[in-house]
């Protein structure tokens, strides 16, 4: 699988790009996840996200979820690009696109990107409000592994 | 002699993102004991440990020439 199949970038992502990686003549459907900046959470307004990762690793561990999707959804393809830096309100910080023969898999396999993206890919993000900065952690409030490091053998995701 | 990585408020906390570390031979536990002295770490404790960008448990060994990453809870997506 070409390792551009899992990318960290610094420029705006074109979803249509990541979409088109996983195009193929015996998918049945493409499901396209998007996540972007939100202005409110809670009463907090974010300004913007700084994003920051440690790219080698963090392409790896990308490599790797999308491994564990072939594994666990034979047929699918997976295409993800997570964007560092700094990013403004609406701006789109991940693309997840998984192709698969039928609608299914391609839902699932695609929450599942999500979820373990979270857990185990080295990417952090800080929040500028209008009253202060913060680095956030671990949004699934994991805060410490319970296995002793975060599990990257496709172990079950939080749901 | 080995490099340590550092991201996200463990490098705003060491005013750097790299430190190289006198270290010849031992495990993470004693690595993280080594870092827990030189700098006042408020995460330290709930970092994980990548070893030449392979995630590593405590008792995994570290050598001079390897590259260590300490890795603060991510938050991507």
């Amino acid at each position: 699988m070409p390792s551009n199949y899992f990318e960290i970038v610094e420029d705006p992502i074109d979803t249509k790009d990541i979409i088109q990686k996983v195009e193929d003549r015996n998918a049945g459907a493409i499901t396209t996840f998007i996540g972007t900046v939100r202005e409110m959470t809670g009463e907090k307004r974010t300004i913007y996200l700084e994003y920051q990762a440690y790219k080698p690793m963090a392409e790896k561990m990308l490599e790797q979820i999308g491994q564990e999707i072939n594994d666990r959804w034979p047929g699918t393809h997976v295409a993800i690009t997570h964007r560092i830096g700094s990013l403004a309100i609406a701006d789109i910080a991940v693309v997840i696109a998984v192709s698969s023969p039928n609608r299914k898999p391609a839902y699932e396999a695609n929450e599942y990107a999500i979820e373990r993206i979270k857990q185990i890919v080295p990417i952090w993000k800080k929040e500028q409000w209008e009253d202060g900065a913060a680095w956030i952690g671990d949004q699934l409030e994991n805060v410490s592994y319970p296995t002793g490091k975060p599990e990257t053998n496709g172990g079950d995701h939080n749901d | 002699m080995i490099k340590v990585l550092l991201f996200a408020q463990l490098q705003e906390e060491a005013q750097t993102d790299v430190i190289e570390i006198d270290f010849q031979e031992g495990t993470v536990t004693e690595l993280k004991k080594i870092l827990q002295s030189q700098f006042d770490f408020s995460q330290l404790s709930e970092s994980m440990f990548a070893i030449n960008e392979a995630y590593a448990l405590e008792h995994d060994v570290v050598k001079s020439g390897d590259t260590v990453a300490v890795i603060p809870p991510v938050s991507g997506g």
